[in-house]
């Protein structure tokens, strides 16, 4: 049924182009629908995303498109409101008759789209570190899984700096929530006491960071080496290092390391009260391979400007896009459900120098780096993981996920399969 | 871009090899080993440039620590580099010398990590301790706290003799002392204690809770259960000072975000939904004169509070005049209308700034904090807000309580027609007060930059705050206003730390409903006539 609907969509949305007098070009081009706010507060992040992608489709209509047809962009705008990212995913689907979407940044936006993607059979790529626990037939997660960010972090810090006493920091909504119940769980399975963690959630947009810092401080100052582990959303940021930095607390004393902080954030402020404090991601602008330095050249061209930098969620949607066009060059058409089946072990070049894939869980490998803030907002990566880690959709150290598998090919094609019951719970999850 | 490469390569060679001394040679070559990718490796070099004693190791460690060292990949010859546009100027990090250009992807900066850092620090701290400038002298002693070992006790002992700074030479004894914490005699030790009874460094209490722990002498071990019982109840006590100093700030910031709205809500009764977004304009104008004077930062916050309120004001003048007294007396669609246009001023700054955040740079002297002592010590941005705060306030009250403005804008508030029958321009009142008020937020947003992000969202962070508290304050009332801001930062800031910052800011809302229902006025109502026409 789900299928007729979109093949009836599509009938639709052809007749309609027709109507309009433009059937030559509609026929020949595939469409591609981009679902970045580019207004509201999520405008910050999200419109590079649109950027990038522009970039990446203009690059492969000037290698000749794929089988054969030239792609076509369709921007829409969601504006940073969550209902609307469903309405205009609908839009897109439905009405522009796109074959794949690229968009979304905040778990609740994607929470939001996930049911019409899920409806109307389609195929959506999704950039952004999330906190896992999601397995989706029809999203494909190019972005970190805490497996991927938050876990080798925390290794990091124990095995390299020998830290013993952790402040788990972030801003009161899911992504920091599950990350941190997640990492907790973590770091009491590796001996630490109850103690010795310190848990502080501050609302949206928080700016007055005085007591928290000196909360902080007077924790880290126990004698026992201290850091913070930080899930504090963009805007915060700023705040929250300017007081560590005019409180005095150094990255040697306390490093921060951090889950949402990039190039691009780094761009909006001062730089001087962060430098040593630490992030960890996948990729970094500063990673000295030539693959990189070929993107951040052709970025910085289509952006017109030579001072714009490339962050993480820019290379996941790199990595997505060159997926999504291998699977459909395999697939030899863009349908969902083959691009669906192709896609799995597809496997395309990332920027810092190695080949991720994509697992049968709809999630990929990638490195994981962790890097030190420089004053120039650059990193200087100071550990990365040996080879490449593959993205784990269930934690393992949360109760009701162990058991749980996602595996989207043929036998099992679930997921949420539970090893222990075997059962699969379905996509309504 | 590769064809050049060569020339400036053979150009070090050529020239200048032969020039460096013998010690200068040597010195290079440690240097060089700075080009090893391995941290550890790093970590080994750095040491080796710190024992080398050379003259060159100070600047060579605050060049590294600033990130200006470099390396040649093809020769691996380690320099000193300045970025200018996207080339690379290369000098000598021996003898100064300026080696040639180089592009970015043929030099590699020396990168280091937090380990590398803190030596660095120790290291130049331990050359700093000769310094001239007793203050740089006083730092160094306090950095090497946690550092200590007999080669640096050794250096500062005899320094100690000859310091003439009462406050160096005290920092020096601190020093001393907690190094003989660790000492082998136990007598030694309690004598350490003695001395460091009073010390609120938080490396004392570290070090005393580890001899109260595991010390195998028991007399060592009460003696620093006493002195940890002495410096802890000295600790809550600053710490009760730190708390109010904090809320105080906190307050300071509402009451800047809120004065301006104190004006035109207060005195006017304009339910302005743009207010925030006239203090985000003002943090903007700070940005674009820091652009303008990028050599004069710290001048250039001083020249932004004047642009600020001009900017800020005249917009709020074209928008009292545009939109606000074609709807006069009909709050509703006031409302609607001021939050469309904060709509509309977000997305004009998004699309002439893009929608990413804009990066204003802190002056010098508005950096750090002022230490009073271990435990407290207060930021010197959020001393500096809470006096201008305090300025700001006393102008504007100066400006309606003297001047003739201020005369004809508290006659049209309490009653406009009587005030137009006495020859008052109520019209051109109207915008000049919503001018000042607009402008009053503008001047908010140059104090804002200093503490937030400086973006599109700025002034929708504080326009549910600013309205909290006027209302508290009690409408039309300056003074309420700024008892209200106090206030309610102090409350939160007390709570802050039992509840959480969710919470407390939940339970301020609670309890503002709970008070606007007691006293619907807020704390300082209206009196007489004009209270009830509102």
């Amino acid at each position: 049924m789900k299928l007729h609907k979109s093949i009836s969509s599509i009938a639709l949305a052809a007749s309609l182009a027709a109507s309009m007098n433009t059937s030559a070009i509609a026929a020949e081009t595939i469409k591609v629908g981009i679902l970045h706010s580019l207004s509201g507060t999520m405008a910050i992040s999200e419109t590079t995303l649109k950027d990038t992608m522009l970039m990446l489709i203009e690059d492969q209509n000037k290698k000749g498109g794929v089988l054969g047809k030239q792609l076509e962009a369709v921007v829409v705008d969601p504006a940073s409101n969550w209902p609307l990212f469903a309405e205009k995913a609908r839009g897109l689907i439905e009405n522009d008759g796109v074959d794949a979407i690229f968009g979304s940044w905040t778990s609740v936006s994607r929470k939001s789209v996930l049911p019409v993607i899920e409806e109307l059979n389609s195929v959506f790529f999704y950039p952004v570190q999330y906190e896992g626990e999601e397995s989706s037939k029809n999203v494909f997660y190019t972005g970190a899984a805490p497996n991927q960010q938050a876990i080798p972090a925390v290794d990091y810090l124990m095995n390299d700096l020998g830290i013993e006493r952790w402040v788990l920091a972030g801003t009161d909504y899911v992504y920091p929530r599950t990350t941190n119940k997640i990492l907790k769980a973590y770091l009491k399975s590796k001996g630490v006491a109850d103690s010795d963690i310190m848990v502080n959630y501050t609302p949206f947009g928080h700016s007055d960071w005085q007591t928290i810092v000196s909360d902080v401080k007077s924790f880290g100052s126990a004698g026992m080496k201290t850091a913070v582990v930080s899930t504090i959303n963009g805007d915060a940021n700023v705040p929250f290092y300017k007081e560590l930095g005019n409180q005095g607390v150094s990255s040697s004393d306390i490093p921060v390391i951090a889950f949402s902080v990039g190039e691009e954030e780094l761009s909006g402020l001062d730089t001087k009260p962060l430098v040593g404090h630490l992030a960890a991601w996948n990729y970094f602008m500063s990673v000295d391979e030539d693959v990189n330095h070929e993107f951040i050249a052709k970025w910085k061209s289509f952006i017109k400007d030579d001072n714009r930098v490339t962050n993480d969620p820019m290379e996941a949607h790199y990595i997505g896009f060159n997926m999504w066009i291998k699977a459909v060059e395999k697939a030899g058409t863009t349908e969902a459900n083959a691009v669906q089946d192709a896609i799995i072990g597809v496997t395309t070049p990332n920027l810092s120098g190695g080949v991720s894939a994509m697992m049968p869980n709809h999630h990929i490998t990638k490195p994981v780096l962790i890097g030190e803030i420089q004053s120039d907002g650059q990193f200087e990566t100071v550990w990365s993981t040996s080879g490449l880690v593959a993205g784990d959709a269930w934690s393992d150290f949360l109760p009701g996920s162990k058991d749980l598998v996602a595996d989207w090919r043929a036998p099992l094609s679930c997921g949420n399969y539970n090893v222990k019951t075997a059962k699969c719970s379905g996509q309504n999850f | 871009m590769y064809k050049y490469s060569l020339y400036p390569l053979l150009l070090i060679i050529g020239l200048f090899t032969p020039l460096q001394s013998f010690s200068g040679v040597d010195f290079q070559t440690t240097l060089n080993q700075l080009s090893e990718k391995s941290f550890s490796k790093k970590i080994k070099t750095v040491e080796a440039i710190i024992s080398s004693k050379n003259p060159r190791t100070k600047f060579v460690l605050e060049s590294l620590s600033k990130g200006r060292v470099y390396y040649i990949k093809n020769t691996k010859k380690v320099v000193l580099g300045l970025k200018s546009d996207e080339k690379y100027i290369t000098k000598d990090l021996v003898n100064d010398e300026t080696l040639g250009i180089f592009t970015k992807r043929e030099i590699k900066k020396v990168g280091i990590n937090n380990k590398i850092r803190q030596k660095i620090k120790i290291g130049l701290a331990t050359i700093n301790l000769m310094d001239a400038n007793k203050l740089i002298r006083l730092q160094a002693v306090k950095a090497i706290y946690k550092d200590l070992n007999q080669e640096v006790v050794a250096t500062i002992k005899p320094l100690m003799e000859g310091e003439s700074d009462v406050d160096v030479k005290e920092a020096m004894l601190v020093a001393i002392n907690i190094f003989n914490l660790n000492s082998k005699n136990s007598e030694e030790r309690i004598n350490a204690i003695q001395n460091l009874k009073g010390s609120l460094e938080p490396i004392v209490k570290v070090r005393l809770k580890r001899l109260k722990r595991n010390d195998n002498n028991e007399q060592v071990r009460l003696v620093a259960e006493s002195a940890l019982k002495n410096i802890e109840s000295r600790i809550s006590r600053f710490k009760i000072i730190e708390t109010l100093f904090f809320g105080i700030s906190f307050g300071s910031v509402l009451i800047l975000a809120a004065i301006g709205l104190a004006i035109t809500f207060g005195v006017m009764g304009v339910i302005n939904m743009a207010h925030g977004e006239l203090i985000m304009l003002g943090a903007y104008t700070t940005y674009v004169v820091q652009l303008l004077m990028p050599n004069y930062i710290g001048l250039s916050i001083l020249v932004a509070i004047p642009a600020a309120f001009i900017v800020s004001g005249l917009v709020g003048i074209l928008i009292e005049r545009g939109i606000i007294r074609h709807l006069h007396g009909r709050p509703l669609e006031t409302l609607l209308a001021t939050f469309g246009v904060s709509l509309v001023l977000q997305q004009v700054v998004r699309t002439i700034f893009s929608p990413l955040n804009r990066s204003v740079e802190t002056p010098e002297w508005m950096s750090g904090a002022l230490e009073i002592n271990g435990i407290l010590s207060l930021t010197w941005n959020r001393l500096y807000i809470i006096v201008f705060c305090l300025i700001v306030f006393a102008a504007l009250v100066m400006v309606l309580k003297k001047t003739s403005l201020g005369l004809q804008v508290r006659a049209v508030s309490q009653d406009r027609n009587m005030a137009r029958a006495m020859g008052v321009r109520s019209n051109w009142v109207d915008a000049m007060t919503f001018g000042l008020g607009s402008g009053v937020a503008g001047i908010a947003g140059v104090a804002l930059s200093q503490l937030t992000n400086v973006g599109p969202n700025l002034g929708q962070a504080y326009i549910i705050d600013s309205f909290m508290v006027v209302v508290f304050g009690g409408v039309g009332n300056l003074w309420g206003t700024l008892i209200g801001g106090f206030g309610l930062g102090i409350i939160n800031k007390f709570m802050e730390p039992w509840v959480g910052a969710v919470l407390a800011k939940v339970l301020i809302l609670i309890f503002i409903i709970l008070f606007i229902q007691k006293r619907p006025s807020g704390l300082f109502p209206r009196k007489g006539r004009s209270a009830e026409t509102n």
